[in-house]
């Protein structure tokens, strides 16, 4: 089995003569979870509906578990489970009844019953989707997602108007995901998110990729730490790559000028400051 | 699954879904058996105008049952997402198609029977004078007005102003059609109208096969046939998932 779950090179996609996806290459390796994170617009969700097979591109290649999703192949569709960020149920149907009807598409699909226990809709089983809530309908959704026990599972934005505490249960859900084996492509616009459940985050900005790696790996090239103490009243800020030689020859000259190095922290940028470096446009 | 086992139980699943809408399964089914009641007991005692009624209920009802009801829930699934949601999984769009065409089509058979035997059995008009016309006209009828209704669902924006755009078809339809009185005595244009669509041909027909008439069942055939090959090309062509 190929250790690559989805490849993407150079996508392209235009609506008209808008771009919303400029040449976005990366890859997902099986079992990972991948999450593409951007503000809104970014092109998050074209890529992804591309990659589902509900949108044809405009240039590039896109290979997941390896077949084109343009060609809509059966196969693909049922190894795959998809949660799209609005998607409607059959109003008049029961929570046990839609997972169900959806399982029978599936060569061979989970236990229903033990999909609803899954997401956490077991007192919910019997109630009709028209009367669910807001968090609970996005429960069905995952479930409906998982009940063909896919192997890659894609998630758009699955958190987006979520409490905290129901955000909370959703990543538990994805990691239950992970350490079942599955591949997960996540995309958000939470920070957090990413930083918590993804294995690799590629940050999206404008159409194109515009940095990737592991989340505690994506800080800037230059000036991963950042040393500063107040000096008369006043912080000084120094960049450095290696804090140790830094540390030690700020501490030495104090010691030697029989001052204290006043407030002196340590600290490397975090994905927020990052994202919020790489995203904001220069100048606004 | 195959695909034939698919629709069966997409089609199963439609069936429970329409009669959990009650408020659709009454003005798709019982209102056009209303109008039956309503207008045979009011104006329509006398052999001569039961033998247009009862025809004409049964192609209205055809229209209602398919064209009516397929194009709002073509709508409706696709307003709601749910069409979306049906082409992220394994289930082959055909299989979906057939599945919710035929709970329509079982609703339109179900409805030209009701009409038939109620007008035997109320209004002593005898049984069908032709049973094979009788199924071959409501065959062609409900894929006629099914794949128009599938291909009208595309040009109506969203489902609260599905009504509007059904009945903007179905009522002057009806009117100008013959279903509560000969079509015979339009003025020139109506009837030039008319005979230019569907409807008046499918009742046509179903008055060759339930009281006799006589008439050109291949002309109207063929009429209702071009009409089905039209709605099934922009049905086809124009079919939206999102």
């Amino acid at each position: 089995m190929a250790e690559t779950a989805i490849e993407v090179a150079g996508l392209e996609k235009s609506y008209g003569s808008v771009p919303a996806v400029r040449g976005i290459s990366f890859s997902v390796r099986r079992g990972e979870v991948f999450g593409l994170l951007g503000p809104n617009g970014a092109g998050k969700t074209t890529t992804v509906e591309i990659l589902e097979g509900y949108r044809d591109r405009s240039a590039g290649s896109v290979t997941v578990l390896g077949h084109d999703p343009q060609d809509r192949s059966r196969d693909l569709q049922e190894r795959v489970g998809i949660v799209l960020q609005s998607c409607g149920f059959y109003p008049r149907v029961t929570v046990r009844e839609a997972v169900e009807h959806f399982a029978k598409s599936y060569p061979a699909p989970r236990d229903p019953a033990e999909t609803i226990s899954l997401v956490g809709l077991d007192d919910k089983a019997g109630t009709r989707t028209m009367n669910l809530s807001g968090g609970q309908r996005r429960r069905l959704d995952l479930a409906l997602a998982l009940v063909g026990d896919p192997e890659l599972i894609f998630l758009d934005e699955p958190t987006t108007g979520f409490d905290p505490a129901a955000r909370r249960t959703a990543w538990n859900a994805v990691r239950s995901l992970r350490d079942l084996g599955k591949t997960v492509l996540l995309t958000t616009h939470y920070l957090d998110e990413a930083q918590e459940l993804a294995d690799r985050v590629a940050i999206v900005k404008d159409g194109r990729i515009v940095a990737e790696g592991p989340p505690g790996d994506l800080g800037p090239e230059r000036a991963r730490y950042r040393v500063s103490y107040l000096s008369g009243g006043r912080r000084v800020e120094h960049q450095t790559d290696d804090p140790t030689e830094l540390l030690h020859r700020l501490t030495r000259d104090a010691l030697a000028r029989g001052e204290r190095l006043e407030g002196l922290e340590v600290a490397r940028p975090t994905l927020e400051e990052v994202y919020l470096d790489l995203t904001t446009e220069v100048g606004a | 699954m195959s695909p034939f086992a698919l629709a069966w139980e997409q089609f199963r699943f439609e069936r429970k879904l329409f009669w959990r809408n009650p408020s659709a399964a009454f003005f798709n089914f019982i209102l056009p058996l209303l109008l039956l009641l309503l207008v045979a007991t009011a104006f329509a005692q006398e052999s001569d105008a039961l033998d247009v009624l009862i025809p004409g209920i049964a192609g209205m009802s055809v229209m209602a049952t398919t064209f009516t009801a397929l194009a709002h829930a073509v709508v409706f699934q696709r307003e709601q997402g749910i069409l979306k949601r049906v082409r992220g999984t394994p289930i082959p769009a055909a299989s979906y198609l057939a599945g919710m065409i035929g709970s329509a089509v079982l609703n339109a058979v179900l409805q030209v029977g009701l009409v038939v035997a109620i007008g035997h059995f109320l209004y002593d008009v005898p049984w069908p004078a032709d049973w094979p016309l009788l199924a071959a006209f409501t065959g062609l009828g409900v894929l006629c007005f099914g794949s128009l209704g599938i291909a009208f669902s595309h040009v109506i924006p969203n489902v609260d102003s599905a009504p509007a755009y059904q009945n903007a078809v179905f009522l002057p339809l009806i009117f100008i059609s013959g279903v509560f009185y000969s079509a015979d005595s339009l003025p020139p244009a109506l009837e030039a109208l008319a005979q230019a669509l569907p409807l008046k041909h499918l009742i046509d027909g179903l008055g060759m096969a339930i009281v006799g008439n006589v008439g050109d069942a291949a002309g109207a055939a063929a009429v209702v046939g071009g009409w089905t090959a039209a709605g099934l090309f922009f049905a086809v062509r124009y079919f939206r998932w999102t």
